[in-house]
């Protein structure tokens, strides 16, 4: 699903990305690890065409399809989906409306019928039912005041109501007690699919206590240096990166 | 600063264009009434057109008026009225800059007088006139004593005591077909003690009026009266507005107003309320949305002349393209106004790397134990929340316009609820369109 080869970008002509290379099929959990200023981060605003990201070298190819020149809305109509560390506060705008519109606008690009707001609020419903979210959250204004556990739901809800083909959720994790945590983990877990293919930025083991990913990925200094299974993050958290790193070299 | 030569004869040469020099003015029955147009005439030309030198006048483009010919009460016989563009009964209808009788349609209304300037002017009641009378300073002039001088139409409008009207009243200006037509519109309106009105007025200028229109309007509110006032000004891309709306508040008398602005070569828009009366109250939002060419001139001024009066001043300024925003937002304070609460927010988005804004709060308080608060901002939208809505799916396109509602929608709070936003939304221009539960 997601191929990506000697991956090379720039933030501010600053070489981040460094010849980053991994391969994502569908119906698999990848989780990218790494210690702070790797280029976690920097990795998933590059993938959904974040403006500033410039990709310099390589590839990126998304079923097969090379993405590094389409806009952020055209590799979400594709079935992209970033969860955002920091979700962004919107004051002013309506949480459903901003919801339905997303939602519509990805169907119209792909050729689909738009829902109308009776649809769109069934599906609202049944997706709400899944995910432990309150209703209340819909009715104000997109993450505007919204506490950090809040924030993420919402990020999650979005996830679970746009049914991405591939999502990348960046450090979902933080600022999450645990309870928070266990939500939404769950709220993922109930996403996973043949189908569907996740990419799990994280710092911390913790995450992967709840979504057991198929493959790890250790990433320092812009690129993978080492790859393996659910083992692979418990020897992180035990031994650190910098051992990790120094066994690479 | 006196008026050099230039300027004085390029306001003779403007008041040839429009046959409107001293001795072409139509007599009027009422001696008093000539003679303030005549010395308000005299003032205009000694006064001429302003220098951008001038703080008040340093960001209008106010060469089009020298260079350019306007006819006085252009009219086009030919041309009929697009009636699509009117609102519903009960309104009051001008066209192009004539009190339009035939499609005035007041039907019952109850506790509502109303009267066209040109009546006013015939009939036998001089007392009805004296708010033509208003002396204005040379700092005021020369749109002002021309208004004075010039205006034959208009409408006197009396809401009678403790008369609540229920709908909205529509004030409607129209105008088509006459290109480079000059109207002088005079107003006044009158909400009596324990009225309630809500007026909703329309500027509208069709594709290629390039025309001029001066209007002033009086308005007063006895006490206890409330007037929540929308004026929604969509003019064609070439026209020049100068419009001056000047409110005294009695006691415990509510002001809500909301101002929309669109359109236009240049809107000039002078914006004055006096609280002369014990805790008056002006709520005035405004979203002044400039494209193109446009310039939007907006000058507020609040005077606090009495104890424990409060307003809250919530514009916001949008520029595109090479269109500018300026905004003056004035708030005094006078000696003796104990208790008075303002507030001023001014918060602008420069949408295109040519778009200019420029905002200028000012305070100044003479009085004790006042709460006064001001703030004014300019800035671009936000690229965060911009990649954040387009990563969901938004087009470009659509994300910023979501994102610049969100903005001016802060304008509207407290003043138009859903039901009258809901019923305005025909009459709004097409880039404020919102989806109808689209903001919060």
């Amino acid at each position: 699903m997601l191929e990506i080869n000697d991956l090379h970008a720039t933030v501010g002509g600053k070489e981040i990305l460094k010849g980053f290379t991994l391969s994502l099929e569908a119906g698999k959990v990848h989780a990218i690890m790494g210690p702070n200023g790797a280029g976690k981060s920097t990795l998933g605003y590059v993938l959904s065409g974040r403006e500033g990201y410039e990709v310099t070298g390589g590839e990126i190819l998304f079923n097969g399809q090379d993405i590094a020149g389409l806009a952020p809305e055209e590799r979400a109509a594709l079935g992209m989906f970033l969860a955002f560390q920091y979700p962004v506060e919107i004051p002013g705008v309506n949480n459903t409306y901003f919801l339905r519109t997303a939602l519509n606008a990805q169907r119209k690009a792909r050729g689909e019928a738009e829902l109308d707001s009776m649809a769109f609020l069934k599906l609202v419903r049944q997706k709400l039912s899944v995910l432990d979210l309150k209703d209340e959250l819909l009715h104000r204004a997109v993450n505007s005041g919204f506490s950090g556990g809040e924030k993420k739901r919402n990020e999650i809800f979005q996830l679970a109501l746009l049914e991405p083909k591939l999502a990348i959720l960046d450090e979902t994790d933080s600022g999450l007690d645990i309870d928070a945590l266990k939500a939404v983990a769950a709220g993922v877990n109930h996403m996973r699919s043949p189908e569907r293919a996740f990419l799990v930025i994280t710092h911390y083991q913790r995450l992967l206590d709840y979504i057991t990913p198929d493959v790890v990925h250790v990433m320092v200094q812009g690129r993978i240096i080492a790859s393996g299974g659910p083992e692979l993050a418990l020897q992180l958290e035990r031994e650190g990166y910098a051992s990790i790193a120094a066994a690479a070299h | 600063m006196p008026a050099s030569p230039r300027q004085r004869t390029e306001m003779s040469a403007f008041l040839d264009s429009q046959a409107a020099q001293q001795g072409q003015l139509k007599p009027s029955a009422f001696p008093s009434v000539q003679a303030w147009r005549e010395q308000a005439l005299a003032q205009a030309l000694r006064v001429g057109f302003p220098h951008n030198k001038l703080e008040r006048w340093k960001y209008a483009p106010l060469r089009p008026l020298a260079v350019k010919s306007f006819h006085a009460n252009a009219t086009d016989a030919g041309s009929a009225i697009d009636a699509t563009l009117l609102p519903p009964a009960p309104r009051i209808v001008f066209f192009n800059g004539r009190f339009s009788a035939e499609h005035t349609q007041l039907n019952d209304l109850p506790g509502v007088q109303v009267q066209s300037l040109a009546d006013a002017l015939a009939c036998d009641d001089a007392r009805r006139l004296n708010f033509l009378g208003r002396q204005f300073s040379d700092a005021e002039a020369p749109f002002t004593p021309l208004n004075t001088a010039l205006a034959e139409q208009g409408i006197l409008i009396d809401v009678a005591e403790q008369a609540v009207i229920a709908k909205p009243l529509h004030l409607v200006f129209i105008s088509q077909g006459a290109p480079d037509g000059s109207r002088y519109l005079r107003h006044k309106l009158d909400c009596h003690t324990g009225s309630q009105l809500t007026l909703i007025e329309h500027h509208i200028s069709q594709d290629g009026d390039a025309g001029l229109c001066n209007q002033l309007m009086h308005i007063h509110l006895g006490m206890q009266a409330r007037l929540k006032h929308i004026r929604i000004q969509r003019l064609a891309a070439a026209r020049l507005g100068f419009s001056r709306n000047d409110a005294v508040l009695s006691s415990d008398a509510i002001y809500q107003r909301m101002d929309i602005e669109t359109g236009g070569h240049l809107s000039r828009h002078e914006l004055n309320f006096s609280l002369q009366g014990e805790r008056a109250h002006v709520q005035s939002g405004g979203v002044l949305w400039a494209t193109g060419g446009s310039t939007f001139d907006t000058r507020l001024s609040v005077r606090h002349q009495a104890p424990n009066a409060d307003c809250k001043l919530v514009w916001r300024g949008l520029a595109d393209d090479k269109a500018r925003v300026n905004f003056y937002g004035g708030i005094h304070i006078e000696q003796g106004a104990d208790g008075a609460d303002a507030a001023l927010s001014n918060k602008n988005l420069l949408l295109g790397p040519q778009a200019q804004i420029n905002t200028q709060p000012a305070l100044e308080i003479y009085a004790d134990e006042v709460k006064a608060a001001h703030g004014a901002t300019v800035g671009q939208l936000d690229d965060a929340a911009l990649f954040y809505l387009r990563s969901r799916g938004l087009p470009k396109a659509q994300a910023e316009k979501l994102l610049s509602q969100a903005f001016y929608a802060e304008a509207f709070e407290g003043i138009a609820d859903k039901a009258l936003l809901d019923a305005l939304h025909p009459y709004l221009p097409a880039i404020l369109h919102r989806e109808q539960e689209g903001l919060t």
